[in-house]
């Protein structure tokens, strides 16, 4: 379980989080939009420690990470698995290095045992036999789905996605949200998605946040957010400019 | 102005003290991690291996020319046999450890900024801690480790090279009488010198793989941020190494007397 209490976030002058609050229960799938740089990225790395705030808490399991340094951090991260933005693979290593890489950190398994693995989590990404290749040889959609191999393949209870389906065609973006799916039923995980992709949204969240403005401005099923007649939800959700406001 | 000296020193402070911190954390993980032998040899090897050309033509180059300029100076007061001793307390004392470091701080410290800076850029330092990995573990660690080991030896190779360069000059160009050349190198270079020597280039190598690494990790956004870091690391660890050296001359000179 996930809690964030009144998190305030700023850098400077600029106050990217400014009181968000909401709970994410064990096993759940929530989806978190909001418009590109409102912060997603920002609340997601507050879930998983990379980034502390001295206003607010977040609580995951009953720990408050805010009050944790970085070596009892660790401890906790080990409860996560997360896909980057844009994947963060390891350019200096293999696909196969890269998959296993917190195996062999944890220094349990033998080196068989951990091929064995490594070997099932490429088959659980449709991405098999690309073990030998470097990050920099493969696409966008397959980097990611390497750093979804990466982030299940010691087996952790929440998966946190930033922007899965951003940047890759629609086929793609549709196979990864299949993905998704897969990962959260198969290893009954806790999935957090941040997404600005509304189809995606529909398709993986059971809860939809959306993020406005530093806060959570509603939370809902797909179906109430979809059906909102809310002006700001509605306008995202469709995807239709203010004339009233400067975007830039 | 006095805003931005104040804004200046407090930027300045702020630095010493994240270096500060990087260095506990880096020594507390050194005692009480284990070591990757494997990252540390890939190290060891980068560091050391492939400094090589670049530290021993340094050597050999700087050997020559003290030898030379020195005999011009003390032939002219007979004092022909003494040059090489010259040549051998001022390379194991001050420039063997300082070039040497310099030449690592140029080659190496740039490139753990670089690397190390397009990691954090790139988020990879951050999917690092996602995997529940101490990047002070994993990337500094290793790297401090083997330039401490690798500059005193590449220090060692630079000096040996000096002096031998710088003999073989004396003997064979400058026609000086080898015999009282090389007693008189012994005679007049004492332990404390190499010893000076030896502790100098331990903290020169701890310094540019502090510095390296500390640029690399708290590198600014893009390349921009990447390329600034490198040059940073390069000019930082240059300075830190330059001034620390005085000191350390002054301190250890008085500090090994005693004992
Ligand atoms: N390290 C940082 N320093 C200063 N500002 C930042 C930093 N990281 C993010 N921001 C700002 O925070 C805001 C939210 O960023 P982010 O969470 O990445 O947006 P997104 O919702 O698109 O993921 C952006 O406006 C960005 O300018
Ligand atoms: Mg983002």
């Amino acid at each position: 379980m996930i809690e964030v209490r009144d998190l305030k976030k700023s850098f400077g002058p600029q106050r990217v989080l400014d009181g968000v609050s909401f709970r994410i229960e064990t096993g759940e799938s929530v989806v978190i939009i909001g418009r590109s740089g409102c912060g997603k990225s920002i609340l997601l790395k507050h879930l998983i420690g990379l980034l502390t705030s001295e206003e607010g808490e977040v609580l995951v399991d009953g720990e408050n990470l805010g009050r944790m340094n970085e070596r009892q951090l660790l401890r906790v991260r080990h409860k996560f698995g997360m896909l980057f933005q844009g994947a963060a693979l390891f350019d200096s290593m293999t696909v196969a290095e890269n998959v296993g890489f917190a195996l062999r950190r944890l220094g349990k398994l033998t080196e068989a045992e951990i091929a064995k693995k490594i070997g099932e989590a490429l088959d659980m990404v449709e991405l098999p036999g690309v073990e030998e290749k470097k990050p920099s040889e493969l696409s966008g959609g397959m980097r990611k789905r390497v750093g979804l191999a990466r982030a299940i393949v010691y087996q952790p209870e929440i998966v946190l996605y930033d922007e899965p389906t951003t940047g890759l065609d629609p086929i793609v973006a549709d196979s990864i949200d299949q993905l998704i799916l897969r990962v959260c039923e198969r290893l009954k995980v806790t999935t957090v998605v941040v997404t600005h992709d509304m189809r995606s949204a529909r398709r993986i969240g059971q809860r939809i946040m959306m993020l406005h403005r530093g806060k959570i401005y509603v939370t809902g099923t797909p179906d109430e957010i979809f059906r909102s007649q809310d002006p700001v939800v509605n306008r995202f959700v469709n995807g239709i400019s203010d004339p009233k406001e400067l975007y830039f | 102005m006095n805003f931005f000296s104040n804004k200046w020193i407090a930027e300045w402070l702020q630095g010493l003290g994240r270096i500060t911190l990087l260095c506990q954390e880096a020594v507390h993980s050194l005692f009480t991690r284990k070591i990757t032998w494997r990252d540390l040899i890939y190290q060891l090897h980068f560091i050391g291996v492939k400094s090589q050309s670049v530290v021993l033509i340094t050597g050999a180059f700087t050997g020559m020319v003290l030898c030379a300029q020195t005999y011009f100076q003390f032939h002219k007061v007979r004092m022909d046999t003494a040059t090489l001793a010259v040549v051998s307390v001022s390379m194991a004392s001050e420039l063997g450890p300082v070039l040497t470091a310099l030449m690592v701080a140029g080659r190496v410290g740039a490139a753990m900024a670089a690397e190390l800076g397009t990691m954090k850029v790139t988020e990879q330092i951050d999917a690092l801690r996602t995997l529940a990995t101490h990047p002070v573990d994993y990337l500094v660690v290793p790297r401090l480790l083997s330039a401490i080991i690798a500059v005193p030896l590449l220090n060692a190779e630079a000096i040996a090279l000096g002096i031998g360069a710088g003999y073989v000059l004396g003997v064979s160009l400058l026609g000086i009488d080898p015999t009282y050349l090389w007693q008189n190198m012994l005679k007049y270079t004492v332990a404390t010198d190499v010893m000076i020597g030896v502790i100098k280039s331990f903290i020169f190598g701890g310094i540019v793989a502090v510095i390296g690494c500390y640029k690399g990790m708290s590198c600014g956004e893009g390349a921009e941020g990447v390329g600034r870091a490198t040059t940073e690391a390069v000019v930082y660890s240059s300075i830190t190494i330059l001034i620390s050296n005085f000191f350390l001359t002054i301190s250890l000179g008085e500090l090994l007397s005693y004992l």
